[in-house]
C-alpha cells in the first residue's frame, strides 16, 4: 500500500463512486433522509444530557458540561460508527470481491469516509452548541486537528482488522457489538474522570487510547478543566502506551489485512 | 516474454480447502485448535496447468460444470492468487468476469452506468462523454432513470454489455454473454467481437455452446474434470468437449432401469443374455460418425431350443424417436445353433446424439421370442459439424 497507489487515478475515482453509492444508499426510502445522520447522534445524546446531567448532576466541576459531553459522544459515535461498518465492509461486498479484481483496502477506506463526513456535520452541531454556550476560543484548538487524526488512524486500523478477520469469524459482528458497549462505560464519556477517586484506576483508564483522544479533544477545544492523561501520566513511560497502541493497531490492523487480502475472494 | 504472447499461464494449481464443517465461529475454531485432525478435503481444481494465449487471439474456454473454468478465470483476472506457477499478462486485463458485477438494483440505469465505469476506472467525465454511446447501443433509453430492479434481466445484460466494451483493456473477458440477449442483440455482440478482433485485441470467451467456439474462436482450451487440459482448434475442442460430455455410466444406467420394465417380451424359448457394444473390441457406449460400430448379442437357449433359426431384427432410434435405420438378417448365413451374434457397421453414418436400439428375436413361424424395446443406449459423436440424421458418403465435384 504505496501512497501514491492510494492517490492514483483509477483509485481515487473508485473511492469516490463507492462513497458517493454508499451515501445514496443509506437513506432511501427514508423521510428525512440524510438528516437522520445528524438527528440520530442529537437525540442520543439529548436523553443522555437529561438523564446524567439533569438527573443526575454528573458534570457540576466542569465549565461548558453540555459542549463537554457532547463532543465526546460525538467522537465515541464516530469511533462506533467506523468500526462497526468496518466489520462487515468485506463481507457486505462479497459479491463484488468475487467476481472483480479492485484494490480491496478502497472497501474498508470507502466506508470509513463515510463516517468521517458524519463526524465533519457532527463537528459542526458541536460549533453551534459551543457558540450558544458561550465556549471561548483557545489557541489549543489548533491542536484538535491532531487529535482527530489520531483518531481516524486508530479506528481505520481496527476496521481492517475488523474486516478481515469477520471473513473467517462470524462472531465477531457480535462480539464487537459488546465491546463497544462496554468501551462506552470504560471511557470517560459521561462522567468527568475527575469522579474516579482511585490513582491507580485513573492512571489505567487512560492506557485506552480513546480515553486520551477524547480527553485530549476536550481539552484543545472545550475547556482546560480536562483531566488529561499528561496530568496523570507525567514523566511516566506509560504516558506513550496509548499513542503505541493506536501506532501499533493500525501498523498491525494493515499487515494483517494485507496478509489476508488474498484469500477474502475464495472465503467471503 | 515474447511480444506476441497475451497471456502465459505456466504451471499453475490451485487447490481448494474445503472443511468438511465449515468453522465461521470463533468456539468453532477454538474447539478445532485442540483437535488434532481436521476435517478438510483438499480439492484440486487446477493441477499442473501451463498454456499461452497469443495477443490478438479470440480464445475459448470450454468445460462442464465443476471443470475449474470459472477458477481458471478469476486466476486469470486475479482475483484469486495460485498456490503454485505463474500467470504473466502482457497488456491491461479487464478487472472483471462476469457482466454487471457491481451493478445495484436499488440505483437508477444511469447510476449503474456511472458506477460500473468507476469500476473499469473511468471518471464521471469520461463516463459522461460515452454516455449516450453506451445508452444507444443497449437501446435503453427510454429505461435510463429507471431503479435497474425493474428492468429485465436480458435489458440488465445489455446495458452491462455496452458498459464492458468501452473497457480500453487490451484483453477481454467474457462469460457467457452470448447466452443472454435476443437474437437482434446477439447479432450486434458478434458485430462488436468481430470490431474488437479487428482493433487487434485480445478475447477470453467462456462458453457451453461450441457453435458459437467454432464461429468465433481461433483456439479453444477444453477443461475437464481430470485435469487434463488440451489447447486446440475449435472443431477438435468441440469432439472432445462432445465426448466428456457423455456419461457411460449414466446411459448403462439407463439400460438397467428399463430392462425391468416391462418393455420385454417374448415366449423366452431363445432370449437375449447380454448385450455388449464394441469400437475395434473395445467395449464403449461412445462411437464417432464414420468409425465402426458393433453389437454383440449373447444368447441363452432353452434345451429344446437348441437347434432353433432365429431371425434377429434391431431398430436404431435417435433421440427424436425417429426409426434412422432398421436392419434384420433374414439374407445373412448364421448359424442355426449360434450362442452369439454380432452386428457390424464398419462406418457409422449416425448424426451425433444420442441412440436407442430395439432388440427382437423371432422363431420359424415369426413368434416373438424376445423384444427388448429401446433398452439398449448409445452416444455418437463427431469431429465436425452436418446436418440431418445421417451422413451419407456423398461427393462433390464442380465443372465451368
Amino acid at each position: 500500500m504505496v501512497i501514491g497507489n492510494i492517490v492514483s487515478k483509477k483509485n481515487r475515482i473508485l473511492l469516490r463512486e463507492l462513497v458517493a453509492t454508499d451515501f445514496k444508499l443509506r437513506y432511501q426510502g427514508s423521510m428525512l433522509g440524510y438528516a437522520w445522520s445528524l438527528l440520530r447522534p442529537l437525540m442520543l445524546f439529548l436523553i443522555l444530557y437529561v438523564v446524567f446531567v439533569k438527573f443526575l448532576k454528573l458534570g457540576t466541576g466542569i465549565p461548558h458540561y453540555p459542549v463537554y459531553l457532547l463532543l465526546g459522544t460525538v467522537i465515541w459515535n464516530f469511533f462506533g460508527e467506523i468500526t462497526s461498518q468496518g466489520v462487515g465492509a468485506i463481507v457486505g461486498r462479497g459479491e463484488l470481491i468475487r467476481k472483480i479484481r479492485i484494490p480491496l483496502w478502497i472497501i474498508v477506506l470507502s466506508s470509513s469516509i463515510s463516517a468521517l463526513i458524519n463526524l465533519g456535520l457532527n463537528l459542526l452541531v458541536v460549533l453551534i452548541f459551543m457558540a450558544a454556550n458561550h465556549v471561548d476560543p483557545m489557541r489549543s484548538a489548533l491542536l484538535f486537528p491532531l487529535v482527530l487524526v489520531e483518531l481516524y488512524l486508530f479506528a481505520l486500523g481496527i476496521s481492517l482488522f475488523l474486516s478481515a478477520a469477520f471473513v473467517k469469524f462470524r462472531d465477531l459482528s457480535y462480539i464487537w457489538e459488546v465491546v463497544l458497549q462496554g468501551g462506552f462505560y470504560i471511557t470517560p464519556i459521561l462522567y468527568p474522570l475527575s469522579r474516579i477517586t482511585n490513582l491507580k484506576l485513573q492512571k489505567l483508564i487512560f492506557m485506552n487510547p480513546m480515553a486520551q483522544i477524547i480527553q485530549d479533544a476536550r481539552y484543545a477545544v472545550v475547556t482546560h478543566q480536562t483531566t488529561t492523561v499528561y496530568q496523570v501520566l507525567r514523566g511516566r513511560i506509560y504516558l506513550y502506551i496509548p499513542f503505541a497502541l493506536v501506532l501499533l493497531v493500525l501498523l498491525g490492523g494493515l499487515r494483517y489485512f494485507k496478509q489476508q487480502s488474498k484469500q477474502f475472494a475464495e472465503n467471503v | 516474454m515474447q511480444d506476441n504472447i497475451a497471456i502465459r499461464v505456466k504451471n499453475v494449481s490451485k487447490t481448494f480447502l474445503l472443511p468438511h464443517e465449515k468453522q465461521t465461529s470463533l468456539k468453532g475454531a477454538l474447539v478445532h485448535m485442540f483437535r488434532r485432525k481436521r476435517g478438510f478435503e483438499r480439492q484440486h481444481v487446477l493441477d499442473d496447468i501451463t498454456f499461452d494465449i497469443k495477443k490478438g487471439e479470440f480464445f475459448g474456454i470450454v468445460g462442464r460444470n465443476g471443470s475449474g473454468k470459472s477458477t481458471l478465470l478469476k486466476l486469470l483476472a486475479g482475483i484469486y492468487t495460485p498456490d503454485t506457477g505463474h500467470i504473466t499478462i502482457n497488456g491491461r486485463l479487464t478487472p472483471f468476469i462476469e457482466l454487471g458485477v457491481g451493478f445495484n438494483p436499488e440505483l437508477t440505469g444511469r447510476e449503474n452506468v456511472f458506477l460500473n465505469g468507476a469500476l473499469l476506472g473511468y471518471s464521471r467525465k469520461e463516463m459522461r462523454a460515452m454516455y449516450t454511446d453506451i445508452v444507444g447501443f443497449a437501446e435503453l433509453e427510454r429505461f435510463m432513470d429507471q431503479k435497474l430492479k425493474n428492468y429485465s434481466s436480458g435489458m440488465q445484460v445489455r446495458l452491462a454489455f455496452s458498459i464492458a466494451i468501452k473497457s480500453q483493456s487490451e484483453v477481454l473477458l467474457f462469460d457467457e454473454v452470448l447466452a443472454v440477449g435476443d437474437e437482434r442483440f446477439q447479432k450486434k455482440c458478434i458485430e462488436v467481437f468481430h470490431n474488437l478482433k479487428e482493433e487487434g485485441r485480445t478475447i477470453i470467451l467462456v462458453t457451453h455452446d461450441m457453435g458459437n467456439v467454432e464461429r468465433f474462436c481461433d483456439r479453444a482450451l477444453v477443461l475437464d474434470k481430470s485435469q487434463k487440459i488440451s489447447v486446440t482448434t475449435p472443431s477438435k475442442a468441440a469432439a472432445i468437449y462432445a465426448r466428456i460430455n457423455v456419461d457411460e455410466k449414466q446411459l448403462k444406467d439407463k439400460d438397467a432401469s428399463q430392462e425391468n420394465s416391462v418393455a420385454r417380451r417374448g415366449n423366452g424359448a431363445i432370449r437375449v443374455a447380454k448385450t455388449t457394444l464394441t469400437k475395434d473390441g473395445e467395449p464403449t457406449r461412445i462411437f464417432t460418425t464414420g468409425e465402426p460400430f458393433s453389437l454383440q448379442l449373447d444368447l441363452e437357449r432353452q434345451p429344446d431350443a437348441a437347434q432353433l433359426p432365429v431371425l434377429f431384427g434391431l431398430a436404431f432410434f435417435n433421440a427424436d424417436g425417429v426409426a434412422v435405420t432398421g436392419p434384420n438378417s433374414r439374407q445373412a448365413q448364421l448359424d442355426r445353433d449360434a450362442k452369439t451374434v454380432i452386428y457390424t457397421i464398419p462406418e457409422l453414418p449416425f448424426a451425433p446424439g444420442d441412440y436407442s436400439v430395439t432388440i427382437a428375436l423371432y422363431g420359424e413361424h415369426m413368434e416373438t421370442l424376445d423384444l427388448l424395446d429401446k433398452t439398449l443406449h448409445f452416444s455418437v459423436i463427431s469431429d465436425h459439424t452436418m446436418g440431418g440424421a445421417v451422413e451419407v458418403a456423398g461427393s462433390w465435384s464442380s465443372a465451368k
